[in-house]
Parts: structure tokens; sequence; C-alpha cells
């Protein structure tokens, strides 16, 4: 490396110092990738080189699509299913950010808290939440609350553990600022703890809601009778592999939403996150 | 009468042989400035969180108007080296942050802000974002946020330690003229000794080792910028340089002390 490009390196994007060379964006790397994928789905379905009984031509997956949104399957459209699954994730994770943040701070902040919550959360993290599902069953039966309540559990510790660090990382002089400042015990979970904790806690979302997501899916592969997963699955015992690959597609850009929606609301509710302060 | 009174204070870590600071006896009143000056390890910063209340004294009585201080309070602000303000609320929050803890309303706290802002000359700049200022509009942010409480005494912990010579220099200057305009007594400690004795009135000098007083002067050097003189003057003032080389060999003759000791 010449001596040349060194500070190239620290200087910052846009400063006149750079030789700015024309190149083509990540971003639209990632496109003309996308791009590059479907059209080779379309040449090896069209030419015949794949069956459709194994991969349909992604014709075949939008035509069901519109049938699926107008007329639906299994009793259900699409807009269906994926309400339920959606409305399942939705109440697992709000109970989840409900009770988990508070939980969260009681570690971060209490000695006799850690104390007791800790072992119980490490302990029941690592374990994969379908491994739990079947005990879940016999307690709660096949109905919606087994679901929501799998999927509160797997979202539960994410967001707990997250929101534990933020607390412990707080930053000493901040509290010390605000007890200097006459500010009390609730005060300061208040106004510094719980703001400070506020970027590892939206973390703990993501994780959660990606492990969530996941496991909802696979829940609904295993017992239910709505859902993404459910349409996948039965679809898969008929061998209709275009609602199989449309409600994968489906499963995976809802995924995809999730986390670009989070990203954004991170940007939008910790915007010093990250900034040099 | 002193306003605040440390008598024979000594302090010291918990599972630490050594103390940090022996006997420290201070009084602190109306119309005071005192700087305590040290080397890294003299306890200085140890001395300014007992008298925030951070941590208690294994020795000693710190009292404030004759009522010993326990834990930290609104009456003992505190302004700090990496100003320590919120990054989730803008300029003016910050500085009304004390009195939203004492449950004022938004009015009444909101004019209180700007008038401490206009007093660190930082008029608007009310609605910035905490990232978006320098480290001298920071540090002022943080002297208005300490000042908008109201507090019986000001505690300064280096403040301006992390800022470069220029703004360093108008920070002190900056500090004196509030400090006339508002008459708070200001507690300072600082390892710098020209800003030490431009801004004193009262200074001590700790020595590490246990950290002990091993000096106390009183100057005028600040008074007299206040007065008007001009702080270029002030600083090359033939008997500013001796105060400043007479501290400074103090400094040195200590060190050497504890050298020779470690040898022995």
């Amino acid at each position: 490396m010449s001596s040349y490009e060194i500070p190239a390196i620290a200087v910052k994007p846009g400063s006149t110092l750079i030789p700015v060379r024309r190149r083509l964006s990540t971003r639209w790397i990632s496109v003309l990738t996308l791009i590059a994928l479907v059209a080779l789905w379309w040449v090896v379905t069209a030419t015949g080189m794949i069956e459709p009984l194994f991969l349909p031509p992604p014709s075949a997956v939008l035509q069901k699509g519109w049938l699926l949104v107008t007329t639906g399957y299994m009793d259900s459209t699409l807009w269906q299913h994926l309400g339920a699954s959606l409305s399942r994730i939705g109440l697992g994770l709000g109970f989840a950010v409900l009770t988990a943040v508070p939980v969260g701070i009681a570690i971060g902040h209490n000695r006799i808290a850690r104390g007791i919550l800790d072992p119980l959360i490490e302990f029941y993290r690592p374990i994969p939440p379908l491994a739990y599902l079947p005990l879940i069953v016999i307690w709660c039966g096949i109905g919606e609350l087994s679901k929501v309540l799998l999927i509160y559990l797997a979202i539960f510790a994410p967001i707990a553990i997250a929101t534990a660090t933020g607390v412990r990382t707080v930053d000493p002089a901040k509290l010390r600022a605000a007890q200097s400042l006459g500010a009390t015990r609730a005060q300061l979970i208040r106004h510094v703890i719980l703001p400070s904790a506020l970027p590892d806690i939206l973390t703990g979302v993501r994780i959660g809601l990606g492990v969530g997501w996941s496991t909802l899916v696979a829940a609904e592969l295993i017992a239910a009778t709505s859902g993404l997963g459910f349409m996948v699955q039965s679809a898969a015992q008929f061998l209709v592999t275009d609602v199989v690959v449309l409600g994968i597609l489906v499963i995976a850009l809802i995924a995809f939403a999730m986390e670009m929606g989070l990203r954004a609301l991170q940007r939008k509710l910790v915007p010093w996150h990250g900034q040099a302060h | 009468m002193a306003l605040l009174q440390l008598e024979r204070i000594s302090a010291q870590y918990p599972g630490s042989p050594e103390p940090v600071l022996v006997d420290i006896s201070l009084s602190l009143g109306p119309q005071q400035l005192l700087v305590a000056l040290g080397p890294s390890g003299s306890g200085k910063t140890s001395l300014l969180n007992l008298i925030a209340g951070f941590v208690e004294p294994s020795a000693g009585r710190i009292t404030l108007d004759g009522v010993p201080v326990k834990g930290p309070s609104a009456e003992r602000g505190v302004v700090f080296q990496d100003d320590a303000l919120l990054p989730w609320q803008d300029v003016l929050a910050n500085v009304g942050f004390g009195l939203e803890l004492a449950g004022v309303s938004r009015e009444k706290r909101e004019i209180r802000a700007r008038e401490m802002l206009a007093l660190v000359d930082l008029t608007g700049f009310e609605n910035r974002r905490i990232w978006q200022l320098s480290g001298g509009q920071k540090q002022r942010v943080g002297l208005a946020r300490a000042l908008a409480a109201d507090p019986r005494v000001l505690l300064m912990d280096e403040p301006f330690g992390a800022l470069d010579a220029f703004t360093r220099e108008q920070m002190q200057e900056l500090l004196l003229q509030v400090w006339q305009r508002t008459a708070k007594p200001v507690f300072l400690i600082t390892h710098d000794i020209e800003e030490a004795v431009f801004l004193a009135t009262d200074l001590i000098l700790l020595a590490p080792n246990p950290g002990q007083i091993v000096e106390r002067l009183s100057l005028d050097f600040g008074q007299r910028y206040a007065a008007g003189e001009s702080a270029r003057a002030i600083k090359s003032d033939p008997r500013f340089i001796e105060t400043r080389e007479h501290v400074l060999a103090k400094v040195f003759s200590q060190r050497s002390a504890a050298t020779r000791q470690e040898r022995a």
C-alpha cells in the first residue's frame, strides 16, 4: 500500500481529498444479484431443466399468489394466514416487551434480582423453543395460548438480557450528574437508565423478533390450523409446490420488513446512538 | 461564616491498604473560588467525590452550613470533565433537567434554562442536540445545568481538562465571569498549574502517597480579571509567573522527596 492511500481511509466520505471514482453502489450490486437469481429461476424452469413439481416457474408462483389473495387456500386467504401469524407474534412481542424490560432493569440494577433471575433466564435461554413446545402443548393445549406463550418465551430472554446489559453499561458520570441534581432512585431509572438502555433494548427486540418469527413458523408447521407455517406445511403434504414456495417467500419478506422497520425505529428513537459525544 | 467545611478528612478505598487522602481540612465560603491542584494520584478527584457525596470519608466530617453531608444532593452542583449530558434531550432540556427532577413546571424551567444559557453565552443553542456541540459548548451546557438548579456550592471536576488550549483559556475567563455574577462558591480541581493560579482565590496543593495538602495560597489574579484586567496581561505579570514557578517548584520538590522515600 502506498503512503498516499493511508490518509484516504481516515478521511470522511464526501471529502474532496479522495479522488472520486464513479462506482456501482453496494445497494445496486445487491439489487442486481436478486434480479440475476430470479432470472436463473426463470431459465431453469422455463427450459424444463427442473420439473414444476420440484420448482414451479416464477409466473406460476405469482399466479398462485393472486389466487391465494382472492380465494384462499385451506379455507383461508393469504391475508388470513398472514394475519394469524402476525397477531401471534404481535401478542408475544407485546407481552415480552412489557415484562422483559422491567425484568432486565431489575437484573441490571439490583443485586438480589440478578441473583434470582439471571440463572433462570440463562438456564432456559439456550434451549431451542421447539424442544419445550411439547410440554407447553401438554399444559396449555394446542390453541392460540400455547403458540403465543412459545413466542413470548423465545422473545423474552433476548430482550431481558439486552436490557440488563444496557442498564449495567450506563455511563456512571450521567448517573452521578443526575444524583447531584437531586434525582431519586425512581427518577434515575426513568430519566437516565431507561433512555441509556434504549439502544440495547431495541437491539434485544430485533434479536427477539428474529428468533420469535422462526420459532412461530416452525411451531405452526407442527401444530396449527392457520398461519403461514401451517399453509406451507399442508401445501407440502399435497405437493402443491407453488404454494410452498410462495409461503416461504412471504415468510422471508415479513422477516425482512420487521428487520427494516426496527432499524428505522432505532434511527428515529435513538438518533444519538453511534454519535460521538 | 464558612459555608462548606471539611474537618480532618481521610479516605480509603475498600480493600486498599493505603489511604487516598489523609487529614484534609479546608473551608469554602462566599466569594471564594477554591482550587485543588495536584498531580494524578494526589486524591483530588476523591476529594471532590467526597464533597459531592458520591463516596464517604473513612474519618472526619464534611458539613454544609453546619449540616453533615450525606450522599449527593442538589445543594452541591457538579460539573464533570466529560460533560455527562443526556444526549436524548436537547440543550434546553438538559439545562432544565435539575428543575424537572424537582418538579418545576415546564414553563418555569425553560425560562430559567434560557437565563442560564445566556449566562454561559450559549443563547441560540436551545434546540441543538448534544452531539452537535463542540467540547467547549458541552462544558458550557454542563455549567449552565449545574447553575440552573441553584446549588449552594459548585463543584468542578477538571472541567476544562479535555479541551484544547484556546478553548480552555476562553472557558477559564467565562468561569470567572459566571462566578462573579452568580457569587457561587466554587470548588474546582485541576492538574493545570497556570489554570489553578489564574482562577483561584484560594489554592491548595495536594501531594500524592497519600493525598495530603502541602501548600495553601491566597491569590487575587482571578479577582483582577473580574475587575476588568485582561487575562493576557495578568498571565504575563511577573507576580503571576513568580507564583506559578513557586507552585511548580513545590510540586517537583514533593515529587523528588517521594522518589527519595521510595528508594530508601
